[in-house]
């Protein structure tokens, strides 16, 4: 009987050693390709970043030369000298952070609750209110551009910062809100009802062991909206005119400008986004269980 | 004074009744154990009483108040839950004195308290690591060092020792039943293990289904199951059940196993008149069985199945007609696999129940069931 069911009890040693191998083989075969198409992935991501950090860091003549060098040699600021020397470039990133600090504390002040609500409480309406939010994002903003502007216009609200900033809360609350009621669905309710149990009201436990908790969360998620305005572009070209923020400007004026103003331009919006990863990295990997 | 009264709670989940329409007092200082399958309602009933999670109706009465709409802090009560549920971001100092520290205790206080409570649970080495730095069963133990140090008139305990390995265990066991009766609070306990439930427990309520079956003294429930749930859920082995046949023999009621008759004892005789001509369950503990090596008029001849020696006793396994029974021997009694044992039944040991309700039929179910 067993004999049948573990065949390899009848056979040779040199066999069984001949299969072990065979499977150590496939084995790291198998990490083997894992490992290449990773890599793969990796370059095809990284390779315009670096390229791009390379032209943004040699020297203009350089620049435009050709063939492209892929290390920056020599080293110079020169192209994001005069980069952020042209007009208005400046003042408009200036205006980018402003429009993406506040449209961070606006979409984070309504997120919180919002987002709490809908990972603890069962309540009438919220599959609704979950559909709602996300059929914002659907809904292409091209269809809206010709009502928003008018609306803008008519309330006095058109061409100022503070508008555009509340454009963009509209635009990244469902995903900060869904981002944040997944951080929140991930802090168990039992660590709630313990806090209640040892003398907390649920205002206290909220605050001594939820907002503790879910803090790294909430704040990755409030750099991911930081991000999001600081990359919006559409929005930032309909609405406003003088006070154009960095993508606005950038595209602008991309046509009348050469390949150094784009490339430190490009390398410049990168920024924000990279240091944002670099940040959540670590909150990233142990959302997805990785150690390290 | 800390008596809890739950009257005629019921808590349901969409149509799934969890709680059952349960009544049951807890007196002051009681070590009360709720025990039954896994999904019975334990850890719901238990919630119900700390205010997390609101009945559907009845009343939870802790003391003299009336606490069935009160928050969990208001009640007085220290919690043990079933996953711990400690706080991953506080170091095991902290979450043992989480609850005082909101209590506002001054620092000597909160020190020695957490020191006291870290003691008793070995835990003592591991007051600065964070709860992720640990095993399951030192998190556990810092769960039940939190409940013990918040010092509470009742403290619930929601299996607050299943994840500590078997030697540990034991020896928790003894410590903290020693240690609750020192601090004079009343306890719930919620286990699925019989051993501690008998152990520990001043009395046991036996639930199943959102229902409690008997809430008892150990040994009445372990001794006189009110029914045929209970004494098969309790006890290892345990209870043996056959079928018998009650018939009556010249105004006598007898019960007839195959071709061997039992005498009910005179107080069961009007009882089982009832049943004449029907079957019930006849229900015997291994022990209380008694095994020869030699026939005798009033025993029955059964062949041994199975002979399992435990150290302490032999386990024998046997059948009567289809009906497997578990003997407990001692273990130089002569019994060997397929040899033959004959057996005799002391009658007052046998407990009789209805063959379709599983009842025990008893001449005092009132008391019993109380
Ligand atoms: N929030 C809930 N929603 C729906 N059903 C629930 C909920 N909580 C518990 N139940 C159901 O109620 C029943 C009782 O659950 P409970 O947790 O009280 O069981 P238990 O006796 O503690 O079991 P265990 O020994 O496994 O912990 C179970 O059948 C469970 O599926
Ligand atoms: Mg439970």
């Amino acid at each position: 009987m067993t004999t049948e069911t573990y065949p390899t009890t009848s056979l040779s040693l040199a066999e069984q050693e001949q299969i072990a191998r065979r499977a150590k083989f496939q084995y790291n075969l198998r990490r083997a390709s894992i490992y290449a198409l990773a890599i793969a992935i990796a370059i095809w991501i990284l390779l315009p970043i670096w390229l791009v950090a390379v032209m943004a860091f040699s020297t203009p003549a350089d620049v435009r030369g050709f063939p492209k060098q892929i290390v920056p040699v020599p080293l110079s600021t020169d192209t994001m000298e005069f980069f952020l020397n042209q007009d208005g470039i400046l003042r408009a990133a200036r205006n980018s952070v402003v429009v993406a600090i506040t449209t961070l504390v606006l979409s984070t002040i309504i997120a919180v609750p919002a987002g709490y609500a809908i990972a603890r409480y069962v309540f009438p309406g919220r599959d609704a209110i979950r559909l709602g939010i996300l059929s914002v994002r659907a809904f292409p903003i091209v269809v809206l551009a010709v009502p928003l502007a008018v609306t803008f216009i008519e309330l006095d609200m058109y061409d100022k910062v503070y508008s555009l900033a509340l454009m963009h809360t509209a635009l990244t609350l469902p995903t900060t809100i869904l981002v944040v009621a997944s951080v929140f669905a991930g802090v168990p309710y039992e660590l709630e009802e313990a806090a209640r149990i040892f003398g907390c009201t649920p205002t206290q436990a909220f605050i001594r062991v939820v907002m503790p908790l879910a803090l790294p969360g909430i704040a990755a998620a409030a750099i991911l909206t930081f991000v999001l305005s600081w990359n919006e572009v559409f929005a930032a070209i309909l609405l406003t005119i003088s006070n154009r923020t960095l993508p606005a400007q950038i595209l602008y004026t991309l046509d009348k400008s050469g390949d150094p103003f784009k490339f430190a331009g490009a390398f410049f919006m990168l920024l924000p986004a990279m240091i944002f990863i670099f940040f959540i990295r670590r909150y990233l990997f142990s959302m997805w269980g990785i150690n390290k | 004074m800390a008596q809890i009264v739950v009257q005629n709670a019921v808590k349901r989940f969409g149509k799934f009744t969890a709680i059952d329409d349960v009544s049951l007092t807890i007196n002051d200082q009681e070590f009360m154990v709720l025990l039954g399958p896994s999904g019975c309602g334990k850890t719901t009933l238990l919630r119900a009483i700390a205010g997390l999670g609101m009945l559907d109706t009845g009343k939870v009465v802790i003391g003299s108040k009336d606490v069935t709409y009160l928050n969990p802090k208001d009640r007085n009560i220290s919690m043990v839950f079933q996953n711990y549920a400690i706080f991953p971001h506080m170091t095991v100092f902290d979450n043992i004195a989480f609850g005082l520290k909101m209590r506002k205790s001054p620092k000597s206080v909160i020190y020695e308290r957490v020191n006291e409570a870290a003691k008793l649970l070995h835990i003592e080495n591991l007051l600065d690591r964070y709860p992720g730095q640990m095993s399951g069963g030192q998190r556990q133990r810092v769960a039940v060092a939190r409940a013990i140090a918040y010092d509470t008139q009742v403290l619930l305990m929601d299996e607050p020792l299943s994840n500590l390995d078997a030697l540990l265990r034991l020896e928790m066991r003894a410590e903290l039943k020693a240690l609750l009766t020192k601090l004079n609070v009343t306890t719930i306990y919620v286990t699925h293990d019989q051993i501690e439930a008998l152990s520990m427990g001043d009395r046991i309520a036996v639930m199943r289904q959102g229902k409690i079956l008997q809430c008892d003294t150990p040994t009445r429930v372990y001794d006189l199951p009110a029914d045929h749930f209970v004494g098969s859920f309790i006890g290892n082995p345990p209870m043996n059940f056959l079928m018998g046949r009650v018939e009556r023999d010249s105004n006598r009621i007898q019960v007839r196993i195959g071709e061997f008759q039992l005498n009910p004892p005179d107080e069961m005789q009007d009882i089982l008149r009832v049943y004449d001509g029907k079957d019930i369950f006849v229900g015997i503990r291994a022990e209380n069985m008694e095994p020869l090596a030699q026939p005798t008029p009033d025993s029955l001849q059964v062949r041994v199945d199975v002979v399992e020696p435990l150290g302490a006793h032999n386990l024998l396994t046997i059948h009567i007609g289809s009906d497997v029974l578990k003997v407990s021997t001692h273990p130089d009694f002569p019994a060997k696999m397929g040899g033959d044992l004959w057996i005799r039944f002391p009658i007052q040991k046998i407990r009789w129940m209805d063959a379709d309700s599983g009842k025990a039929l008893t001449p005092n179910l009132e008391k019993v069931m109380a």
